[in-house]
């Protein structure tokens, strides 16, 4: 049985349950629900509960263990010849089993141990899928007897319901923290093997980026370098033409929505801003490689520049464009909520509108806008589809925005689509790439957050 | 007296001047108020135009997309090419050989069209397409073998592109994809009237091709349809419920203080850093397959989990203490509180929060490009297990390739993503403005 099905029946059995439940519980005091603890209903959400959750355990232990108990099975079944293998042959062999076994041709011929195991390992899979179908079954059977032989008029389902419910929302609480862990687990993890191979020194200072790794020992340029210098003078680069581009931009329009603007055209206004913030990437990387990238050629060669094919500009004007309504909408809250009574007593001293706004609204919403900014550099180091379609993959050295750059988030794409040996420096090192990134980015998170809560002012 | 009236004429005196250096003062101070308003209404302007040159640049390279050129031609479905032994099975039906007839009924046309390099260059304007819909159509109606239908059939890219003027015809012919000859039997056929436009049902229902006349946004989205329905499945209810747990159960306590500084970095975390996650966690730790829809979503779950999360205690805490206080009055317990009050007056909030997360993970690339979703997919995938693209990564894999037909693929692949996001922005702004209440 499959476990789509498996998962279907499961779910027939838990509504039986339900009724199953409900009705014992009505039966237990003879129709007169009064004397009844609980209401039915919770009964009957009880018998469910011990009718599927077991069971559901069950399986999600088993699909966790079985393919690794498969493995080993398979693995033990090799013969003689196998079994010295060195680790990294050793999973090459598997996954060969296991595409043998999942029906892709893996080309070439085929020797017969290996078709041997690919059969085991189907064998064993069958076993397996039938094994947990009769486990989880009988689990869930049992868990729906337990159930309902507890039922009485006394019992309070309501209670067990409920504490069972609270304890599925403080799991679903800590999902977070999982996620967190996983990613910095994962990142350091992986960039621990990359400088085990790859010094940190020369990882972070290096000024030669060129991944490659050999595939022969003795290949010229088998090392291959991870200087990541140049990948972060790019990433500031675009960055930094992307911010030159949003800060004003952004700043600006927040302002004027914010203190001159009227309410039709703030109206008219903030959903198109909003609209460009909902804009996929992707389409923003499109509109860079296809639009602006041959405009700002055209406009090079007319007045005698030389704009590479893939440049810095391109995809930092397109990015300043994406982070637009990112400044603006922050801009905007942190501006409004400057009290009125401040722009009040600043116009009726004689200043005029935008001296109010310079010397009084923008000093006290400083803090926040300085957040907003850095929460915004955040955002465009973090960015990947822009630069990934517009600013090129050559790690150059250069501070020239028409020139190509290349970004950290572009390198880890670079690195890790296509089939990839998964123990390679060059892989290990996207993660180590992930890592410097999301420290990054957190750092400024961090600052942003502090910027406000240390220089904020508050008004009574 | 007099005296005193001297004084007040001096300092009468006094203030003109001042006054007078006032004027010029002013002056400046007002134009820097136009020019600063200027800035600010510059800004907006900006912000509006680039909008405007990135849609408007968008549906003019893909609105020519949806419509496809076809060559209509008379078809003579020979029984010796489809099934010679009219045995009617449907397997020889499917492996009849119809690129055969289709290059007949084009060259039919030309008769006087000789030699077998000039054949190949006529038979050229079709498409491999061609081939396949007329095998379509025997396979569905098999008493079409033996007798001569008028038909429209797909012609190859580089004559789509030609009638859409994104080929010149003033570049020379060593350059140009078409030859002279290979225009002059367009310009024929067009004489004819035999050359028409048609709606390009195929770009939405087909999955991904070499050929630019074949490809389809098909598989994309139902990729993307799996990918969002296994992301709303896991981010809804985890979202929801932590959001009611911190909101209404939760003491303020390090632990959960633990949990929302969590739940704000991840919110910050860039969207390539989940994809890493993705890919070490759910595919080499968990051993998941690549490429599959479900791992896709499991990602942008975890991704759009801080949106969820934000939103849904935010509608939380618009409910008024007092739909709780009159619940737990005549005797609810807090679990009914939430759940038969509380929850149903915050969903209109939690909703809305929802789509709009749903709509930014529509438009999310870059995880997916980390878990194997960028493969060349053909088939449509049946389920989240399938090997699957998704809208947006299609349109990274389009923007990369060479051929000119594909860049008004990619311009209208765009065009559907935008629609769907519209659509879902839209239904959100117009269940927070018919449900949501006010306090």
């Amino acid at each position: 049985m499959s476990l789509t099905i498996l998962l279907f029946v499961l779910l027939g059995l838990s509504a039986l349950a339900f009724y199953l439940g409900r009705q014992r519980a009505v039966m237990a005091v003879g129709g007169e629900l009064r004397r009844l603890h609980s209401l039915p209903s919770y009964h009957g959400a009880y018998v469910a509960i011990w009718c599927s959750v077991p069971a559901l355990l069950t399986i999600v232990v088993w699909a966790v263990l079985e393919s690794h108990v498969a493995d080993f099975l398979v693995v033990g079944d090799l013969p003689e010849s196998y079994t010295g293998m060195p680790a990294d042959a050793k999973g090459l062999l598997l996954n060969d089993i296991h595409n043998l076994a999942n029906g892709l041709n893996t080309g070439g011929n085929i020797k017969p141990a290996v078709q041997a195991a690919a059969d085991n390992l189907v064998r064993y899979r069958a076993i397996a899928t039938a094994a947990l179908t009769i486990v989880a079954l009988a689990v869930a059977f049992l868990g729906l007897l337990y159930a309902r032989r507890r039922i009485t008029s006394a019992f309070h389902a309501r209670d067990a319901v409920e504490r069972a419910l609270s304890i599925l929302l403080i799991i679903s609480s800590t999902v977070a923290i999982f996620t967190t862990i996983g990613i910095v687990l994962s990142l350091l993890f992986e960039s621990i093997r990359f400088f085990a191979k790859v010094p940190i020194y020369d990882f972070l200072f290096g000024l030669q980026w060129s991944p490659q790794t050999a595939i022969r020992a003795d290949q010229v340029g088998a090392t291959g370098s991870f200087g990541a210098i140049p990948l972060f003078v790019g990433t500031l680069l675009v960055t930094v033409i992307a911010m030159l581009v949003a800060a004003p931009i952004g700043l600006m329009s927040a302002i004027y929505l914010s203190e001159y603007a009227s309410p039709r055209l703030r109206a008219i206004t903030k959903p198109v801003l909003e609209v460009l913030a909902g804009v996929p990437t992707v389409v923003y990387g499109f509109f860079a490689a296809i639009t602006v990238t041959p405009m700002l050629r055209e406009v090079g060669a007319g007045i005698g520049l030389d704009v590479a094919s893939e440049s810095a500009l391109a995809a930092g004007l397109v990015m300043g464009i994406m982070i637009i309504p990112f400044v603006s909408s922050l801009s905007d809250d942190v501006i409004n909520a400057v009290p009125q009574t401040m722009r009040d007593g600043s116009l009726a001293l004689g200043a005029t509108p935008s001296e109010t706004i310079k010397r009084v609204v923008l000093p006290a919403a400083l803090p926040g806008v300085v957040a907003a900014i850095l929460l915004a550099i955040s955002r465009a180091i973090g960015e990947t589809m822009i630069v990934v379609m517009a600013a090129g993959l050559a790690a150059n050295m250069t501070a020239n925005p028409l020139q190509a750059v290349t970004t950290v988030t572009v390198q880890i794409v670079t690195l890790l689509v296509g089939d990839q040996e998964f123990d390679s420096a060059k892989t290990l090192a996207a993660f180590a790439l992930g890592l410097v990134l999301l420290l990054v980015t957190l750092a400024l998170n961090v600052v942003a957050l502090r910027v406000v809560r240390r220089y904020r002012e508050i008004y009574e | 007296m007099a005296q005193g009236g001297d004084q007040i004429e001096t300092l009468g005196q006094e203030v003109r001047v001042t006054f007078k250096l006032d004027e010029r003062r002013l002056r400046h101070r007002h134009a820097a108020e136009t020019r600063f308003r200027f800035y600010g209404l510059l800004g907006i302007a900006l912000a509006v135009l680039a909008l405007g040159v990135l849609l408007v640049t968008i549906v003019a390279k893909g609105h020519t997309a949806f419509f496809q050129s076809r060559v209509v031609v008379d078809v003579f479905f020979d029984p010796a090419l489809i099934d010679p032994e009219a045995s009617g099975d449907p397997k020889i039906l499917a492996k009849g050989n119809y690129g055969a007839i289709a290059k007949r009924s084009l060259s039919a046309l030309f008769p006087e069209v000789s030699g077998r390099r000039d054949k190949r260059a006529l038979t050229r304007l079709l498409s491999d397409g061609a081939a396949r819909e007329l095998r379509g159509m025997v396979i569905t109606n098999p008493g079409l073998i033996g007798s001569s239908q008028t038909r429209s059939l797909l012609v190859s890219d580089d004559v789509d592109m030609l009638r859409k003027g994104h080929i010149s015809r003033d570049i020379p012919e060593t350059q140009r994809a078409l030859s002279d000859k290979q225009l002059a039997w367009l310009d024929a056929l067009a004489e004819e009237g035999r050359l028409k436009s048609s709606f390009a049902l195929g770009f939405f229902t087909s999955g991904d091709s070499r050929e630019p006349e074949l490809a389809g946004i098909g598989s994309a989205t139902m990729g993307s349809l799996w990918t969002i329905l296994t992301c709303l499945l896991l981010s809804v209810p985890l979202g929801v419920m932590t959001a009611v747990y911190l909101e209404e159960f939760a003491a303020r306590n390090r632990w959960t203080d633990l949990i929302e500084v969590n739940i704000n970095n991840l919110a910050a975390v860039p969207s390539i850093v989940f994809g890493l996650l993705g890919l070490a966690v759910f595919l080499n730790v968990f051993g998941m397959p690549r490429s599959a829809p479900l791992v896709g979503g499991m990602v942008l779950a975890l991704m759009t989990l801080p949106t969820v999360i934000i939103a849904s205690r935010a509608a939380l805490m618009s409910v008024p203490p007092s739909t709780r206080d009159a619940a737990l009055s005549v005797g609810a317990s807090p679990m009914q509180v939430v759940l038969h009050h509380v929850l149903p007056l915050a969903m209109p909030g939690i909703m809305t929060g929802t789509i709009i997360g749903m709509a930014r993970a529509l438009g999310e690339t870059a995880p997916l490009l980390m878990i194997g979703m960028v493969a060349f997919i053909v088939d449509v995938p049946d389920g989240p297990l399938d090997p699957a693209t998704a809208l947006p990564v299609q349109i990274y894999i389009w923007a990369d390739s060479p051929e000119r037909g594909f860049v008004e693929k990619t311009s209208a692949a765009i065009m559907v993503l935008l629609a769907f996001l519209i659509l879902m922005n839209t239904s959100a702004v117009l269940i927070r403005q018919r449900f949501e209440k006010r306090w």
